[in-house]
Protein backbone atom coordinates (compact mmCIF):
# COMPACT_ATOMS: atom_id res chain seq x y z
CA UNK A 1 0.00 0.00 0.00
CA UNK A 2 1.07 3.57 -0.74
CA UNK A 3 0.16 6.82 -0.23
CA UNK A 4 0.10 10.17 -2.20
CA UNK A 5 -0.71 13.42 -1.01
CA UNK A 6 -2.46 15.97 -3.43
CA UNK A 7 -3.69 19.53 -3.09
CA UNK A 8 -7.21 19.72 -5.94
CA UNK A 9 -6.86 22.55 -8.35
CA UNK A 10 -10.47 22.26 -9.28
CA UNK A 11 -11.80 25.43 -6.62
CA UNK A 12 -9.74 27.81 -4.56
CA UNK A 13 -11.21 25.52 -1.82
CA UNK A 14 -8.17 23.61 -2.73
CA UNK A 15 -8.62 20.33 -1.02
CA UNK A 16 -5.76 17.92 0.45
CA UNK A 17 -6.66 14.77 -0.85
CA UNK A 18 -5.26 11.21 0.11
CA UNK A 19 -4.68 8.23 -2.79
CA UNK A 20 -3.93 5.25 -1.92
CA UNK A 21 -2.39 2.69 -4.23
CA UNK A 22 -1.42 -0.59 -5.04
CA UNK A 23 0.46 -1.82 -7.35
CA UNK A 24 -0.07 1.20 -9.01
CA UNK A 25 -3.89 0.91 -9.18
CA UNK A 26 -5.86 3.60 -7.28
CA UNK A 27 -7.82 2.02 -4.44
CA UNK A 28 -9.07 5.12 -2.57
CA UNK A 29 -9.07 8.43 -2.88
CA UNK A 30 -10.09 10.89 0.54
CA UNK A 31 -10.13 14.27 1.53
CA UNK A 32 -12.40 15.37 -1.58
CA UNK A 33 -15.35 17.23 -1.14
CA UNK A 34 -17.00 16.84 -4.80
CA UNK A 35 -16.05 14.26 -7.61
CA UNK A 36 -14.01 16.43 -9.33
CA UNK A 37 -11.38 15.67 -6.60
CA UNK A 38 -11.58 12.16 -6.74
CA UNK A 39 -11.83 12.63 -10.60
CA UNK A 40 -8.16 14.64 -10.53
CA UNK A 41 -6.46 12.96 -8.14
CA UNK A 42 -6.75 9.40 -10.38
CA UNK A 43 -5.60 11.18 -13.16
CA UNK A 44 -2.51 12.90 -11.88
CA UNK A 45 -1.27 9.66 -10.06
CA UNK A 46 -2.07 7.76 -12.77
CA UNK A 47 -1.15 10.00 -15.63
CA UNK A 48 -0.08 13.17 -15.25
CA UNK A 49 0.16 15.80 -17.55
CA UNK A 50 0.57 19.28 -18.54
CA UNK A 51 0.41 21.89 -21.68
CA UNK A 52 4.50 23.12 -21.71
CA UNK A 53 4.77 26.46 -22.67
CA UNK A 54 7.87 28.24 -23.35
CA UNK A 55 9.89 30.82 -25.89
CA UNK A 56 12.73 30.24 -28.60
CA UNK A 57 14.74 32.66 -29.89
CA UNK A 58 13.56 34.42 -33.49
CA UNK A 59 16.39 36.15 -35.86
CA UNK A 60 14.81 39.39 -37.89
CA UNK A 61 11.39 39.83 -35.75
CA UNK A 62 9.86 42.68 -33.94
CA UNK A 63 10.75 40.91 -31.38
CA UNK A 64 13.86 38.44 -29.71
CA UNK A 65 11.89 35.54 -28.91
CA UNK A 66 8.28 33.96 -29.86
CA UNK A 67 6.54 31.78 -27.46
CA UNK A 68 5.76 28.65 -28.02
CA UNK A 69 3.30 25.58 -26.31
CA UNK A 70 3.06 21.63 -26.96
CA UNK A 71 -0.52 21.56 -29.11
CA UNK A 72 -1.78 19.31 -26.53
CA UNK A 73 -1.18 17.68 -22.88
CA UNK A 74 2.04 15.85 -22.61
CA UNK A 75 3.47 13.85 -20.27
CA UNK A 76 4.88 15.30 -16.85
CA UNK A 77 7.69 13.62 -16.78
CA UNK A 78 8.85 14.85 -20.30
CA UNK A 79 8.62 18.50 -19.35
CA UNK A 80 12.63 18.66 -19.12
CA UNK A 81 13.52 17.30 -22.16
CA UNK A 82 11.21 18.81 -23.98
CA UNK A 83 12.34 22.39 -22.76
CA UNK A 84 16.24 21.05 -23.98
CA UNK A 85 14.81 20.27 -26.84
CA UNK A 86 12.84 23.57 -27.62
CA UNK A 87 15.61 25.47 -26.15
CA UNK A 88 17.98 25.57 -28.81
CA UNK A 89 15.71 26.63 -31.46
CA UNK A 90 16.31 29.47 -33.53
CA UNK A 91 13.08 30.63 -35.86
CA UNK A 92 13.15 32.85 -38.49
CA UNK A 93 10.77 36.09 -39.10
CA UNK A 94 7.78 36.17 -39.68
CA UNK A 95 6.29 33.55 -37.33
CA UNK A 96 2.47 33.26 -37.42
CA UNK A 97 0.30 31.83 -34.65
CA UNK A 98 0.41 27.99 -34.97
CA UNK A 99 3.89 27.04 -36.99
CA UNK A 100 5.96 24.02 -35.74
CA UNK A 101 8.48 25.25 -33.65
CA UNK A 102 9.61 21.27 -33.40
CA UNK A 103 7.48 18.48 -34.95
CA UNK A 104 7.11 15.22 -32.22
CA UNK A 105 9.03 16.54 -29.16
CA UNK A 106 10.93 14.51 -27.50
CA UNK A 107 8.66 11.72 -29.18
CA UNK A 108 5.67 12.53 -27.09
CA UNK A 109 3.80 12.45 -30.88
CA UNK A 110 3.17 16.52 -30.13
CA UNK A 111 4.27 19.39 -31.84
CA UNK A 112 5.60 22.65 -30.36
CA UNK A 113 3.83 25.73 -31.82
CA UNK A 114 4.25 29.26 -31.91
CA UNK A 115 1.84 31.49 -30.12
CA UNK A 116 2.65 34.51 -31.53
CA UNK A 117 2.89 36.48 -35.03
CA UNK A 118 6.19 37.86 -34.97
CA UNK A 119 6.44 40.12 -38.25
CA UNK A 120 9.83 40.53 -39.98
CA UNK A 121 11.53 43.94 -39.79
CA UNK B 1 -8.19 70.40 -33.29
CA UNK B 2 -9.10 66.70 -34.93
CA UNK B 3 -12.30 65.05 -33.69
CA UNK B 4 -13.32 61.18 -32.57
CA UNK B 5 -16.48 60.16 -31.22
CA UNK B 6 -14.65 57.40 -28.64
CA UNK B 7 -11.05 57.98 -27.82
CA UNK B 8 -9.94 54.35 -26.40
CA UNK B 9 -6.87 54.75 -23.41
CA UNK B 10 -5.12 51.80 -23.75
CA UNK B 11 -4.91 48.98 -26.54
CA UNK B 12 -4.49 46.12 -24.31
CA UNK B 13 -7.67 43.03 -23.54
CA UNK B 14 -9.91 45.84 -22.19
CA UNK B 15 -9.17 48.51 -25.25
CA UNK B 16 -9.75 46.10 -27.34
CA UNK B 17 -13.04 44.72 -26.65
CA UNK B 18 -14.22 48.16 -26.12
CA UNK B 19 -13.23 48.97 -28.95
CA UNK B 20 -14.32 46.15 -31.16
CA UNK B 21 -18.06 46.68 -29.15
CA UNK B 22 -18.43 50.40 -29.96
CA UNK B 23 -17.47 49.36 -33.39
CA UNK B 24 -20.20 47.34 -33.84
CA UNK B 25 -23.05 49.52 -32.20
CA UNK B 26 -22.60 51.70 -35.31
CA UNK B 27 -19.75 53.88 -33.79
CA UNK B 28 -17.22 54.56 -37.20
CA UNK B 29 -15.06 57.60 -35.71
CA UNK B 30 -12.90 55.79 -32.93
CA UNK B 31 -9.22 55.95 -32.34
CA UNK B 32 -7.31 53.46 -30.32
CA UNK B 33 -4.16 54.76 -28.46
CA UNK B 34 -1.35 52.09 -27.23
CA UNK B 35 1.85 53.37 -26.01
CA UNK B 36 3.83 50.28 -26.82
CA UNK B 37 4.44 48.97 -30.22
CA UNK B 38 1.78 46.41 -30.20
CA UNK B 39 -1.66 45.82 -29.39
CA UNK B 40 -2.52 43.08 -26.73
CA UNK B 41 -1.06 44.80 -23.74
CA UNK B 42 0.08 42.55 -21.07
CA UNK B 43 -1.27 39.75 -22.75
CA UNK B 44 1.63 39.68 -24.80
CA UNK B 45 4.12 38.39 -22.03
CA UNK B 46 1.40 36.03 -20.55
CA UNK B 47 2.95 33.21 -22.59
CA UNK B 48 1.42 30.10 -20.25
CA UNK B 49 -2.01 28.93 -20.68
CA UNK B 50 -5.56 28.95 -19.22
CA UNK B 51 -6.99 31.91 -21.13
CA UNK B 52 -10.07 32.32 -22.40
CA UNK B 53 -12.12 29.00 -21.37
CA UNK B 54 -15.26 31.25 -20.52
CA UNK B 55 -14.89 32.98 -23.94
CA UNK B 56 -13.72 30.91 -26.11
CA UNK B 57 -14.00 27.47 -24.12
CA UNK B 58 -11.18 26.31 -25.31
CA UNK B 59 -7.56 27.13 -22.55
CA UNK B 60 -5.81 29.73 -24.88
CA UNK B 61 -2.13 31.32 -23.93
CA UNK B 62 -2.18 35.11 -23.50
CA UNK B 63 -0.30 36.07 -26.96
CA UNK B 64 -3.19 33.68 -28.73
CA UNK B 65 -6.11 35.25 -26.65
CA UNK B 66 -4.84 38.76 -27.55
CA UNK B 67 -4.48 37.66 -31.41
CA UNK B 68 -8.45 37.00 -31.69
CA UNK B 69 -9.16 40.58 -30.29
CA UNK B 70 -6.40 41.79 -32.53
CA UNK B 71 -7.41 40.57 -35.94
CA UNK B 72 -10.93 41.33 -34.82
CA UNK B 73 -9.98 44.45 -34.26
CA UNK B 74 -7.92 44.85 -37.94
CA UNK B 75 -11.06 43.39 -39.83
CA UNK B 76 -12.91 45.98 -38.48
CA UNK B 77 -10.92 49.10 -39.18
CA UNK B 78 -10.21 50.66 -35.81
CA UNK B 79 -7.99 53.19 -36.09
CA UNK B 80 -5.25 53.09 -33.76
CA UNK B 81 -1.92 54.49 -32.85
CA UNK B 82 1.01 52.74 -31.33
CA UNK B 83 3.87 54.01 -29.58
CA UNK B 84 1.85 57.09 -28.32
CA UNK B 85 1.51 58.13 -24.94
CA UNK B 86 -1.36 59.70 -23.31
CA UNK B 87 -0.20 62.64 -21.12
CA UNK B 88 -3.86 64.51 -20.52
CA UNK B 89 -7.41 64.40 -20.66
CA UNK B 90 -9.60 66.89 -19.27
CA UNK B 91 -13.15 66.80 -18.07
CA UNK B 92 -14.34 68.23 -21.62
CA UNK B 93 -12.71 65.48 -23.03
CA UNK B 94 -9.54 66.89 -24.80
CA UNK B 95 -7.34 64.31 -24.86
CA UNK B 96 -3.39 65.27 -25.50
CA UNK B 97 -1.09 62.76 -27.00
CA UNK B 98 2.51 62.88 -27.93
CA UNK B 99 4.36 60.31 -30.27
CA UNK B 100 8.06 60.53 -31.89
CA UNK B 101 6.47 60.99 -34.97
CA UNK B 102 3.53 63.69 -34.76
CA UNK B 103 4.96 65.16 -31.31
CA UNK B 104 2.17 66.72 -29.04
CA UNK B 105 -1.31 66.20 -30.67
CA UNK B 106 -5.14 67.43 -29.22
CA UNK B 107 -7.96 65.22 -29.93
CA UNK B 108 -11.35 66.42 -28.87
CA UNK B 109 -13.86 62.68 -28.06
CA UNK B 110 -17.15 62.99 -27.50
CA UNK B 111 -16.53 60.19 -25.38
CA UNK B 112 -13.95 58.57 -23.72
CA UNK B 113 -12.85 55.12 -22.58
CA UNK B 114 -9.91 54.67 -20.05
CA UNK B 115 -8.58 51.05 -20.34
CA UNK B 116 -5.21 51.96 -19.27
CA UNK B 117 -4.85 48.86 -16.89
CA UNK B 118 -2.95 48.12 -13.66
CA UNK B 119 0.61 48.61 -12.40
CA UNK B 120 2.82 46.68 -10.04
CA UNK B 121 3.20 47.54 -6.53
CA UNK B 122 6.90 48.69 -6.54
CA UNK B 123 9.90 47.86 -3.92
CA UNK B 124 9.46 51.44 -2.84
CA UNK B 125 5.49 50.84 -1.92
CA UNK B 126 6.63 47.76 -0.30
CA UNK B 127 9.21 49.49 2.93
CA UNK B 128 11.13 46.63 2.56
CA UNK B 129 14.47 47.47 4.31
CA UNK B 130 18.16 47.01 3.43
CA UNK B 131 20.54 48.10 0.50
CA UNK B 132 19.38 48.91 -2.92
CA UNK B 133 21.51 46.62 -5.29
CA UNK B 134 20.57 45.53 -9.04
CA UNK B 135 18.58 42.44 -9.21
CA UNK B 136 15.35 43.53 -8.15
CA UNK B 137 12.31 42.86 -10.29
CA UNK B 138 8.63 43.20 -10.16
CA UNK B 139 7.98 39.79 -11.25
CA UNK B 140 6.07 41.31 -14.26
CA UNK B 141 9.47 43.42 -15.49
CA UNK B 142 10.78 40.30 -15.30
CA UNK B 143 8.52 38.44 -17.27
CA UNK B 144 8.78 40.64 -20.29
CA UNK B 145 12.77 40.49 -20.38
CA UNK B 146 12.64 36.48 -20.37
CA UNK B 147 9.16 36.10 -22.55
CA UNK B 148 9.46 38.92 -24.83
CA UNK B 149 12.95 40.03 -24.75
CA UNK B 150 14.41 36.75 -24.38
CA UNK B 151 16.96 36.85 -21.43
CA UNK B 152 17.00 35.80 -18.17
CA UNK B 153 17.44 38.84 -14.84
CA UNK B 154 19.61 35.94 -13.07
CA UNK B 155 20.09 32.40 -12.15
CA UNK B 156 19.19 32.34 -8.46
CA UNK B 157 15.90 33.56 -7.22
CA UNK B 158 13.92 34.54 -4.36
CA UNK B 159 10.10 35.76 -4.92
CA UNK B 160 8.53 37.55 -2.44
CA UNK B 161 4.07 37.63 -3.30
CA UNK B 162 2.28 34.85 -3.86
CA UNK B 163 -0.01 36.05 -6.85
CA UNK B 164 -0.22 34.84 -9.70
CA UNK B 165 2.29 36.52 -11.45
CA UNK B 166 5.04 35.64 -8.95
CA UNK B 167 3.55 32.08 -9.20
CA UNK B 168 3.99 31.55 -12.62
CA UNK B 169 7.35 33.42 -12.66
CA UNK B 170 8.39 30.71 -10.75
CA UNK B 171 7.75 28.07 -13.07
CA UNK B 172 9.21 30.28 -15.75
CA UNK B 173 12.44 30.92 -14.61
CA UNK B 174 12.77 26.72 -13.43
CA UNK B 175 11.96 26.22 -17.36
CA UNK B 176 14.78 28.80 -18.24
CA UNK B 177 17.27 27.13 -16.14
CA UNK B 178 17.52 29.46 -12.98
CA UNK B 179 17.40 28.01 -9.18
CA UNK B 180 14.18 29.64 -7.50
CA UNK B 181 14.81 28.77 -3.86
CA UNK B 182 11.35 29.99 -2.69
CA UNK B 183 8.41 31.76 -2.72
CA UNK B 184 7.52 33.75 0.81
CA UNK B 185 3.80 35.96 1.47
CA UNK B 186 3.08 37.58 3.95
CA UNK B 187 -0.38 36.60 4.57
CA UNK B 188 -1.35 33.63 6.23
CA UNK B 189 -2.74 32.56 2.61
CA UNK B 190 -1.89 32.87 -0.79
CA UNK B 191 -3.21 35.26 -3.65
CA UNK B 192 -2.94 32.81 -6.65
CA UNK B 193 -4.76 30.42 -7.77
CA UNK B 194 -4.42 26.52 -6.48
CA UNK B 195 -3.92 25.55 -10.20
CA UNK B 196 -0.45 27.92 -9.73
CA UNK B 197 -0.03 27.09 -6.72
CA UNK B 198 0.31 23.02 -7.78
CA UNK B 199 1.23 23.42 -11.29
CA UNK B 200 4.07 25.97 -10.85
CA UNK B 201 5.70 25.52 -7.37
CA UNK B 202 4.65 21.43 -6.54
CA UNK B 203 5.35 20.39 -9.73
CA UNK B 204 9.23 21.32 -9.09
CA UNK B 205 9.20 21.42 -5.41
CA UNK B 206 9.97 24.93 -4.60
CA UNK B 207 8.35 26.34 -1.19
CA UNK B 208 5.96 28.39 -0.40
CA UNK B 209 6.34 29.83 3.27
CA UNK B 210 3.05 31.43 4.33
CA UNK B 211 3.46 34.04 6.94
CA UNK B 212 6.91 35.55 5.90
CA UNK B 213 8.45 38.43 4.73
CA UNK B 214 11.60 39.72 3.57
CA UNK B 215 13.23 41.51 6.31
CA UNK B 216 16.65 42.63 4.75
CA UNK B 217 18.44 43.06 1.30
CA UNK B 218 22.34 42.22 1.36
CA UNK B 219 24.37 43.61 -2.02
CA UNK B 220 26.04 46.68 -3.16
CA UNK B 221 25.82 46.65 -6.53
CA UNK B 222 24.27 43.29 -7.17
CA UNK B 223 21.52 41.34 -4.81
CA UNK B 224 24.14 38.99 -3.00
CA UNK B 225 21.29 37.76 -0.30
CA UNK B 226 17.83 38.29 1.02
CA UNK B 227 16.77 37.30 5.23
CA UNK B 228 13.35 35.92 5.12
CA UNK B 229 11.44 35.97 8.66
CA UNK B 230 8.20 34.64 9.65
CA UNK B 231 5.23 37.37 10.94
CA UNK B 232 2.49 37.18 13.66
CA UNK B 233 -0.85 38.31 13.20
CA UNK B 234 -0.09 42.10 12.94
CA UNK B 235 2.18 41.03 10.18
CA UNK B 236 5.80 42.16 12.13
CA UNK B 237 8.66 40.22 11.59
CA UNK B 238 8.82 37.54 14.27
CA UNK B 239 12.67 37.90 15.94
CA UNK B 240 14.37 34.54 16.02
CA UNK B 241 12.86 33.69 13.16
CA UNK B 242 15.11 35.00 10.36
CA UNK B 243 16.49 32.70 7.76
CA UNK B 244 19.44 34.00 4.72
CA UNK B 245 18.99 33.02 1.24
CA UNK B 246 21.32 33.46 -1.30
CA UNK B 247 20.46 34.74 -4.29
CA UNK B 248 21.07 37.22 -7.29
CA UNK B 249 17.60 37.87 -8.08
CA UNK B 250 14.48 39.18 -6.18
CA UNK B 251 10.84 38.98 -7.92
CA UNK B 252 8.26 41.16 -6.12
CA UNK B 253 4.76 39.65 -6.56
CA UNK B 254 2.64 42.08 -4.15
CA UNK B 255 -0.02 43.42 -5.89
CA UNK B 256 -1.73 45.21 -8.56
CA UNK B 257 -2.56 48.93 -8.88
CA UNK B 258 -5.02 50.95 -11.22
CA UNK B 259 -2.78 53.22 -13.25
CA UNK B 260 -5.03 56.36 -12.82
CA UNK B 261 -3.25 59.27 -12.89
CA UNK B 262 -5.21 60.50 -16.33
CA UNK B 263 -8.20 59.57 -14.77
CA UNK B 264 -7.51 62.35 -12.03
CA UNK B 265 -6.28 64.93 -14.63
CA UNK B 266 -9.74 64.25 -15.74
CA UNK B 267 -11.11 64.98 -12.30
CA UNK B 268 -12.49 61.21 -12.31
CA UNK B 269 -13.07 60.29 -8.89
CA UNK B 270 -11.68 57.26 -7.54
CA UNK B 271 -12.88 54.74 -4.87
CA UNK B 272 -9.97 54.21 -1.70
CA UNK B 273 -10.72 50.31 -2.05
CA UNK B 274 -10.53 49.74 -5.67
CA UNK B 275 -8.08 52.57 -6.76
CA UNK B 276 -9.60 52.75 -9.72
CA UNK B 277 -13.09 55.38 -11.29
CA UNK B 278 -16.19 54.77 -9.20
CA UNK B 279 -18.72 53.67 -12.21
CA UNK B 280 -22.67 53.44 -12.44
CA UNK B 281 -25.00 50.91 -14.23
CA UNK B 282 -23.26 52.21 -17.39
CA UNK B 283 -19.35 51.97 -16.04
CA UNK B 284 -19.65 55.66 -16.64
CA UNK B 285 -17.91 57.65 -13.98
CA UNK B 286 -18.80 61.13 -12.30
CA UNK B 287 -17.31 62.50 -15.64
CA UNK B 288 -20.16 62.03 -18.48
CA UNK B 289 -18.87 60.81 -21.41
CA UNK B 290 -15.85 59.15 -19.63
CA UNK B 291 -16.11 55.36 -19.35
CA UNK B 292 -13.53 52.91 -17.49
CA UNK B 293 -13.31 49.30 -17.64
CA UNK B 294 -10.79 46.35 -17.07
CA UNK B 295 -7.60 46.67 -14.97
CA UNK B 296 -7.95 50.42 -14.35
CA UNK B 297 -11.40 50.06 -13.19
CA UNK B 298 -10.53 47.27 -10.92
CA UNK B 299 -7.66 44.24 -10.70
CA UNK B 300 -9.42 41.26 -12.62
CA UNK B 301 -8.11 37.95 -12.10
CA UNK B 302 -9.64 36.44 -15.35
CA UNK B 303 -8.85 38.33 -18.88
CA UNK B 304 -12.37 36.78 -19.92
CA UNK B 305 -13.99 39.28 -17.40
CA UNK B 306 -11.94 42.23 -18.53
CA UNK B 307 -13.32 41.39 -22.28
CA UNK B 308 -16.94 41.37 -20.74
CA UNK B 309 -16.45 44.25 -19.15
CA UNK B 310 -15.18 46.17 -21.56
CA UNK B 311 -18.03 45.00 -24.26
CA UNK B 312 -20.07 46.65 -22.17
CA UNK B 313 -18.28 50.01 -21.57
CA UNK B 314 -17.69 50.13 -25.19
CA UNK B 315 -21.57 49.60 -26.18
CA UNK B 316 -22.42 52.09 -23.24
CA UNK B 317 -19.88 54.53 -25.22
CA UNK B 318 -21.59 54.37 -28.36
CA UNK B 319 -25.11 54.84 -26.81
CA UNK B 320 -23.63 57.65 -24.93
CA UNK B 321 -22.20 59.24 -28.55
CA UNK B 322 -25.59 58.39 -30.18
CA UNK B 323 -28.32 59.55 -28.39
CA UNK B 324 -26.54 61.42 -25.53
CA UNK B 325 -25.81 60.70 -22.20
CA UNK B 326 -29.68 61.76 -20.71
CA UNK B 327 -29.69 59.46 -17.18
CA UNK B 328 -32.93 58.54 -15.46
CA UNK B 329 -33.41 60.19 -12.14
CA UNK B 330 -34.15 57.13 -10.02
CA UNK B 331 -30.78 56.37 -8.16
CA UNK B 332 -30.34 53.45 -6.10
CA UNK B 333 -26.84 52.76 -4.41
CA UNK B 334 -25.35 49.33 -4.11
CA UNK B 335 -23.84 49.08 -0.88
CA UNK B 336 -21.06 46.40 0.19
CA UNK B 337 -20.69 45.29 3.63
CA UNK B 338 -20.13 41.94 5.90
CA UNK B 339 -17.26 40.73 4.36
CA UNK B 340 -17.77 42.46 0.13
CA UNK B 341 -15.23 45.07 0.19
CA UNK B 342 -16.17 46.71 -2.42
CA UNK B 343 -19.09 46.79 -5.77
CA UNK B 344 -18.38 47.69 -9.58
CA UNK B 345 -21.01 49.68 -10.38
CA UNK B 346 -21.50 51.25 -6.97
CA UNK B 347 -24.86 52.63 -7.96
CA UNK B 348 -27.32 52.22 -10.61
CA UNK B 349 -29.90 55.05 -12.88
CA UNK B 350 -32.54 52.24 -12.73
CA UNK B 351 -33.68 53.83 -16.25
CA UNK B 352 -30.15 53.06 -17.86
CA UNK B 353 -29.77 49.70 -16.26
CA UNK B 354 -29.42 46.60 -18.89
CA UNK B 355 -32.33 43.91 -18.09
CA UNK B 356 -29.58 41.90 -16.09
CA UNK B 357 -27.14 43.59 -14.51
CA UNK B 358 -23.39 42.18 -13.46
CA UNK B 359 -22.48 43.17 -10.16
CA UNK B 360 -18.50 41.97 -9.47
CA UNK B 361 -16.61 42.24 -6.25
CA UNK B 362 -14.40 40.82 -3.99
CA UNK B 363 -14.48 39.57 -0.26
CA UNK B 364 -11.80 40.18 2.23
CA UNK B 365 -11.05 36.98 3.68
CA UNK B 366 -11.60 33.63 3.28
CA UNK B 367 -14.96 32.61 3.44
CA UNK B 368 -15.94 28.75 3.88
CA UNK B 369 -19.58 27.47 4.07
CA UNK B 370 -20.94 30.96 3.62
CA UNK B 371 -23.37 32.75 1.42
CA UNK B 372 -23.58 35.62 -1.01
CA UNK B 373 -26.54 37.56 -0.20
CA UNK B 374 -28.38 40.22 -1.71
CA UNK B 375 -30.82 42.95 0.12
CA UNK B 376 -33.53 45.30 -1.46
CA UNK B 377 -33.32 48.15 1.43
CA UNK B 378 -33.45 45.66 4.36
CA UNK B 379 -35.32 42.85 2.63
CA UNK B 380 -33.67 39.78 1.49
CA UNK B 381 -33.70 38.96 -2.23
CA UNK B 382 -31.01 36.67 -2.74
CA UNK B 383 -29.46 34.57 -0.99
CA UNK B 384 -26.44 31.94 -2.54
CA UNK B 385 -24.38 29.45 -0.92
CA UNK B 386 -20.59 28.90 -1.68
CA UNK B 387 -18.29 26.28 -0.53
CA UNK B 388 -15.57 28.58 -0.76
CA UNK B 389 -14.62 32.47 -1.07
CA UNK B 390 -11.87 34.07 -1.45
CA UNK B 391 -9.85 37.42 -2.18
CA UNK B 392 -8.11 36.41 -4.75
CA UNK B 393 -11.66 35.16 -6.58
CA UNK B 394 -13.80 37.58 -7.85
CA UNK B 395 -17.17 37.19 -7.34
CA UNK B 396 -20.40 38.22 -8.80
CA UNK B 397 -24.35 38.97 -8.68
CA UNK B 398 -26.77 39.44 -11.08
CA UNK B 399 -29.62 42.00 -10.49
CA UNK B 400 -32.67 41.95 -13.04
CA UNK B 401 -34.05 45.23 -13.95
CA UNK B 402 -37.86 44.42 -13.78
CA UNK B 403 -36.87 43.33 -9.81
CA UNK B 404 -35.74 46.67 -9.29
CA UNK B 405 -38.64 48.60 -11.25
CA UNK B 406 -41.17 46.58 -9.40
CA UNK B 407 -39.51 47.20 -6.08
CA UNK B 408 -42.03 50.18 -4.11
CA UNK B 409 -38.88 52.96 -2.57
CA UNK B 410 -35.90 50.64 -3.69
CA UNK B 411 -32.84 53.15 -2.16
CA UNK B 412 -29.84 50.84 -1.17
CA UNK B 413 -28.75 47.33 -2.45
CA UNK B 414 -26.45 45.52 0.06
CA UNK B 415 -24.25 42.63 -1.01
CA UNK B 416 -23.08 40.78 1.94
CA UNK B 417 -21.17 37.34 3.07
CA UNK B 418 -23.58 35.56 5.72
CA UNK B 419 -24.41 32.33 7.44
CA UNK B 420 -26.39 30.27 4.65
CA UNK B 421 -29.41 29.23 5.77
CA UNK B 422 -32.07 27.63 3.81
Amino acid sequence: MEERKLTCIGCPLGCQLTVTMENGEVKDVTGNTCPRGAAYARDEVTNPTRVVTSIVKVKGGNLAAVSCKTASVIPKAKIFEILDEIKPVVMEAPVKIGDVVVANVAGTGVDVIATKNIAAI
Amino acid sequence: MKSYDIIIVGGGPAGLAAAISAKKEGIDSILMIERDNQLGGILNQCIHNGFGLHTFKEELTGPEYASRFIDQALELNIEYKLQTMVLDITPEKVVTVMNREEGVVQYQAKAVILAMGCRERPRGALNIPGYRPAGIYSAGTAQRLVNMEGFMPGKKCVILGSGDIGLIMARRMTFEGAEVKVVAEVMPFSGGLKRNIVQCLDDYDIPLLLSHTVVDIEGTDRLEAVTIAEVGPDRKAIPGTEQRYECDTLLLSCGLIPENELSKQASVELSPITSGPIVDESLETNVPGIFACGNVLHVHDLVDFVSQEAGLAGANAAKYVKEGGEKGSTIVKINATDGARYTVPSSIHVENMADLLTVRFRVGAVFANKAISVYFNDERVQHRKKQIMAPGEMESVIIQKKQVEAYEGLETITIKIEDYSK
